[in-house]
């Protein structure tokens, strides 16, 4: 699961540029995530100059 | 019908914008934000030459700050200096820039609306016709011949058109920065660059003055780390006295691409502008010129496709080809010195400080007589192989 802290996003959308799927969308509320299109690469986890976004386990 | 519609309206976009405008063509200029140029994603430096070059005549209040020199400090605390003897650079304030060069386009004639989101794409047998909006809401669609994408890092035009134009995340600096007041600046005619590995993983802090005691206090590191850029960003300021005392007044984050030229940055009826296609210096991170410079290239060559009525694949290559011979070779160049300056250890910045001088420095930010970077690193016995790509 694609975790955003939102009081931390800035919305510079880096993490959209790197994304290799493009499951991530800025919007005027912060990042969104398109979950099926996500492979939990993380890519966008440790780009993330704040440290806003966590990639998250499957919760079963 | 637009002749040209062109999205995200940075440097690049404006660029592109005012030099069709100008031309004579049907322009539509689209901001995803409710304000150009705000917030900003940079650390606000460009060359006084690229102002010129360009026959930019930004009002006053565009230019926060004269740079005539920079320092570059490595991690034993000593610093090689650049002095350009003139004013050759400057930090700009982006907010008021940005708005200028778009102010600049509308009076060439270009139509440019703020707040309006590009959600999708008109096509036609594959090839891009127009776009799909959102003005503060409200949808609309669009047709034009050509469709420029200048959308920044984010780049969801061109996927969306079809070229792949995804950074690698080992090539996107993840940067942060602070704009800071009640700071000491020791010359604010200097830029002041920080190296090392402990304080910058495989990057470089940065004080960008825009006056006595305001700075641009930012950092940007490649690849993966434990923490996150903004730690170690309040590390550095944290570390110095003279910063550590100010306020912060922004803050601000991006992705800045720094390698990774495209081959390709165009299809029918469709090319793509600035940091979208990854028109950044590789060694420095600058990306304004670079798209006033691009945009400049994308303008002539949509106008002589529009006069031939013929905006395929095959005519748009002119831009692929002459921005490649005249600028991609060149960064291409720059970006090798990066991936030799990756490598890196703190003893070999420090060791470097001692055999350089500023002009050393200049010749080889410009990808010029790299072979003295060369030779140098050849003392190092474990930077030979890296050291034999510069010759």
């Amino acid at each position: 699961m694609f975790k955003l802290d939102k009081d931390k996003c800035l919305r510079c959308g880096g993490c959209v540029g790197i994304c290799p799927v493009d499951a991530l969308e800025l919007t005027e509320t912060g990042i969104v995530c398109n979950e099926e299109k996500c492979i939990k690469c993380r890519n966008c986890e440790s780009f993330c100059p704040i440290g806003a976004i966590k990639i998250k386990k499957e919760e079963k | 019908m637009r002749d040209v519609i062109i999205v995200g309206a940075g440097p690049g976009g404006s660029a592109t914008a005012k030099h069709l405008a100008e031309k004579g063509y049907n322009v539509a200029l689209y901001e995803k934000r409710q304000e150009i140029g705000a917030p900003k994603r940079c650390a606000e430096g460009f060359s006084l030459t690229g102002i010129k070059e360009f026959n930019l005549n930004p009002p006053e209040n565009c230019i926060r700050q004269k740079i005539n020199g920079s320092r570059v400090y490595t991690p034993n605390g000593n610093f090689v200096e650049v002095d350009y003897e003139v004013d050759g650079g400057c930090i700009l304030e982006r907010k008021v820039f940005d708005k200028w060069l778009a102010e600049e386009a509308v009076r060439k004639g270009a139509k440019v609306q703020a707040k309006t989101t590009i959600t999708g794409l008109l096509k036609e047998n594959g090839k891009v016709v127009g776009v799909k909006g959102e003005f503060v809401g409200e949808k609309f669609e669009e047709r034009c011949k050509v469709l420029i994408a200048s959308d920044g890092i984010e780049s969801k035009i061109s996927r969306m058109a079809g070229l792949n134009t995804t950074c690698s995340p080992k090539l996107v600096d993840s940067g942060v920065q602070f704009e800071m007041a009640g700071i000491d600046i020791e010359d604010p005619k200097k830029i002041y660059l920080y190296l090392g590995n402990k304080i910058a993983p495989r990057g470089y802090c940065w004080v960008f003055p825009k006056g006595k005691d305001v700075a641009n206090v930012g950092i940007g590191i490649l690849g993966k780390h434990d923490i996150p850029a903004i730690k170690y960003l309040e590390r550095f300021v944290e570390s110095r006295e003279e910063l550590k005392k100010g306020s912060i007044l922004e803050v601000n984050s991006g992705g800045i691409p720094v390698g990774g030229l495209l081959q390709k940055m165009c299809l029918d009826n469709f090319l793509v502008v600035g940091d979208a296609a990854h028109q950044v210096n590789p060694i420095h991170g600058g990306g304004i010129y670079e798209a006033q410079f691009a945009g400049r290239i994308a303008a002539e060559v949509v106008d002589e496709a529009l006069k031939k009525a013929d905006t395929s694949e095959k005519q748009l290559d002119k831009y692929n080809k002459e921005w490649w011979e005249k600028r991609g070779n060149y960064l291409r160049e720059v970006e090798l010195l990066r991936e030799v300056f990756e490598k890196l250890s703190d003893e070999d910045f420090n060791f470097l400080s001692k055999n350089l001088k500023g002009e050393n420095l200049v010749d080889f930010c410009g990808g010029n007589n790299l072979m003295i970077l060369g030779k140098l690193l050849m003392k190092r016995p474990h930077l030979i192989k890296f050291a034999k790509a510069l010759f």
